[in-house]
């Protein structure tokens, strides 16, 4: 039992950078600090496709990460996708006619919701729907527009 | 038997027919020992017949295949482990090595039992470990650690530890063995004037057949899973047995032969020669 | 004997016989080990009145293992920055760098490499330091002076084990997320903002870190277990010692490696 005030302190040294590094990891590093777990209210959009969106993607309103998505589904009714949006408590002055479009972030990126504020003066609430959805863009429908217009164009030359 | 007369109360131990076996080795084929209280029992024999499992069979760390071990009224292998840990609360063990914690210095491990099994304050600890640390001769040596010690220190240290809890008896795991004549004298004079100080009832494991002889006060010996004789130092020099003879005087060939056991001598050397021709005529 | 070694079968049986003794070695010794867990844990309890030989554990358990957790946490880390660098700059993407460092971490190398860590320089000294108290006759010896080494010796090595890997790796992320800020950020040039802002946009508190946490402690369970019982269990001889060590190593990283595996298919699997 020799020494025994210089192992303690090396062990409450140790106990407490050990704590110190979990905080760091709890704070610096995962998304703790910027959506704070699950509080805040969830809305729903659908959309005709998702291609790419998942479950924990961000929602963003002018480039701002709001909230996530929670939930997808397929709706076997009318075949589109049914989006859950947990969006944060914070930012609960958002328009009802506020539009969600589905984005790429950069050429090859995550997709991500985007949301467009609208003009009305009432606001979302908890379990509202969102009625403006414009799709995700498909890169490979894209191009096979672009080559069958400019085929076209071709042909009337 | 002649020693009976010796015996005023009821032995402390009482082995009656016990049997063990190790694997296929038997190592006890019906024993029966008695240990009779406040004296020094040597149980003595060859390397390898068992005398260290003898003291582990007492000290309940080993079950006996048939036979009962009665300590102080109690049979061993009937107890549960709490019964079996306060009954080994009044058994001091001297381990051949020591067994001393080596990570703590010598007060520590005298005071390990203290402060494991007693509630006692640090000043009283203390001078508890004093007195029995003073009564191996070794208190000025307390703030060692056990790799400082010489090997006669080391088992000193142990025996003081042994005696930290007052126990009724204490168990001597080959005392002697490697001892230079200082500290062997040293040992025997410990293990006897505790004997006799403190009314213990001592156990010695031995090989070392002069040295022990002079301090007990009963002597058994063990070979081949028997008890081969019993009885006083006195009476077992005047033993008939040929085999007590040979092991009291150290004769190297006797009823125990020099050889171990094989097959006729001439006839595996032929062998070995047969081989070596085969393999020059190949 | 003789009349056996004729039958055209007794390959076969010797075969066999061989294969059954394997099993029969191999489950008891896994029911010795679980039977000790048994005791060692409901030894733990006890330990409530004797903080302080937890305490000494967790110095020679944890403290003294906090420097080769710091050193490979950092260079760890550096590799990863450069590595993750060259490969996403090719796409544009280096500002996921941090994203990258991070979840490769904290999800897998901070707890796998820390416990691997662990195994070798805290699991080799516990299995030495129990296996040398079995062959000097300590253990015996406390046992005869009526103290359960399982509960003295082998209790708080087990606890101070269990407690000190999940600091260990969340200290090795920690620095590994520093080590590859150094490298991508102050000398290939990476935003300092994108860095740290990638990561959080990415890296989810209860998914990622909760779920790191969670396989260092079950590390911690695993390599401590083996290591305690391999040294309680192994044969009191030199060479005994030594193999016991060896075999802690061994059998600690195999099981690390498949339990990761199985965690992480259960934790991971269905992102």
């Amino acid at each position: 039992m020799f020494h025994s005030r210089t192992v303690e302190i090396w062990v409450g040294l140790f106990v407490a950078i050990g704590f110190a590094a979990l905080f760091m990891l709890a704070m610096q590093v995962s998304n703790l600090s910027t959506v704070t777990g699950d509080d805040g209210y969830e809305v729903t959009a659908r959309f005709e496709n998702i291609s790419g969106l998942k479950v924990r993607s961000a929602v963003t309103m002018a480039g701002v990460k709001i909230g996530k998505v929670s939930d997808i589904n397929f709706d076997p009714q009318t075949f589109e996708a049914v989006v859950s949006l947990r969006i944060d408590s914070r930012y609960n002055e958002i328009p009802t006619d506020t539009s969600a479009s589905i984005f790429t972030a950069g050429l090859l990126g995550e997709k991500y919701i985007g949301l467009e504020a609208g003009g009305e003066e009432e606001l979302l609430l908890a379990g509202d729907e969102l009625e403006l959805t414009q799709s995700s863009l498909i890169l490979e429908q894209l191009i096979g527009q672009f080559l069958f217009s400019k085929a076209a164009d071709g042909d009337d030359e | 038997m002649t020693y009976m007369s010796n015996v005023n109360d009821k032995p402390l131990i009482e082995i009656r027919d016990l049997h063990f076996k190790r694997g296929e080795q038997v190592i006890f084929d019906g024993v029966d020992i008695d240990i009779p209280r406040g004296k020094i029992t040597a149980i003595m024999g060859p390397s390898g017949t068992g005398k260290t499992t003898l003291l582990r069979l007492i000290g309940g760390q080993l079950r006996p295949d048939a036979g009962t071990i009665l300590v102080d009224g109690q049979e061993v292998a009937a107890l549960s482990t709490r019964e079996l840990y306060q009954l080994r609360k009044r058994m001091g063990m001297l381990f051949q090595s020591g067994a001393l914690l080596t990570d703590i210095n010598v007060y520590e491990n005298v005071a390990f039992p203290l402060r494991e099994h007693t509630e006692l304050s640090e000043s009283m600890i203390r001078s508890l470990v004093l007195v029995k640390l003073e009564a191996v001769g070794l208190r000025g040596a307390r703030h060692l650690m056990p790799s400082e010690l010489s090997g006669g220190m080391a088992r000193r240290v142990a025996l003081a530890r042994a005696i930290a809890l007052d126990p009724m008896m204490i168990l001597y795991d080959e005392p002697f063995t490697g001892q230079d004549p200082i500290s062997m004298g040293v040992l025997l004079e410990l293990i006897h004037t505790l004997n006799n100080a403190l009314g213990l009832t001592s156990i010695v494991v031995s090989h070392d057949v002069k040295e022990t002889i002079t301090i007990s006060d009963h002597i058994y010996l063990l070979s081949n899973g028997k008890v081969i004789a019993h009885g006083s130092p006195d009476e077992l020099e005047k033993s008939p047995s040929d085999w007590a003879q040979q092991f009291l005087q150290g004769l190297a060939d006797g009823p125990v032969p020099f050889h171990y056991a094989a097959n006729d001598y001439a006839e595996d050397l032929l062998v070995t020669m047969g081989k070596h021709m085969k393999g020059g005529a190949v | 004997m003789s009349e056996k070694k004729h039958s055209p079968l007794t390959p076969l049986l010797d075969w066999l016989q061989q294969l059954g003794r394997f099993c029969l070695g191999f489950f008891e010794r896994l029911g010795r080990g679980h039977l000790l867990l048994f005791h060692i844990v409901s030894g733990i309890p006890g330990l409530a009145f004797k903080w302080r030989l937890v305490v000494f554990q967790l110095y020679s358990v944890g403290v003294l293992s906090l420097l080769i957790i710091v050193v490979s946490g950092l260079f760890v880390g550096m590799v990863l920055g450069l590595q993750g660098y060259n490969t996403l700059v090719d796409f544009g993407a280096e500002e996921s760098l941090g994203t990258f460092v991070a979840l490769t971490l904290v999800r897998e190398l901070g707890p796998v490499v820390s416990a691997l860590l662990f195994a070798g320089r805290a699991g080799s000294s516990l299995t030495a330091e129990i296996g040398l108290m079995k062959a000097t006759e300590q253990l015996s010896g406390m046992e005869m002076m009526a103290v359960n080494p399982v509960k003295r010796i082998l209790a708080p090595r087990f606890l101070a084990g269990v407690l000190s890997l999940p600091l260990l790796a969340a200290i090795f992320s920690a620095i590994g997320v520093m080590g590859g800020y150094f490298v991508g950020v102050d000398l290939l040039g990476v935003d300092d903002g994108a860095y740290w802002s990638q990561m959080q946009a990415k890296v989810d508190l209860h998914d990622d870190i909760y779920n790191g946490v969670i396989k260092s402690i079950v590390f911690g369970i695993v390599v401590t277990w083996i290591a305690v019982f391999e040294g309680y269990d192994c044969t009191p001889t030199s060479e005994g010692v030594s193999r016991a060590t060896t075999r802690t190593v061994v059998h600690a990283s195999l099981a690390v490696l498949g339990l990761d595996f199985v965690l992480t298919a259960l934790m991971f699997g269905e992102g």
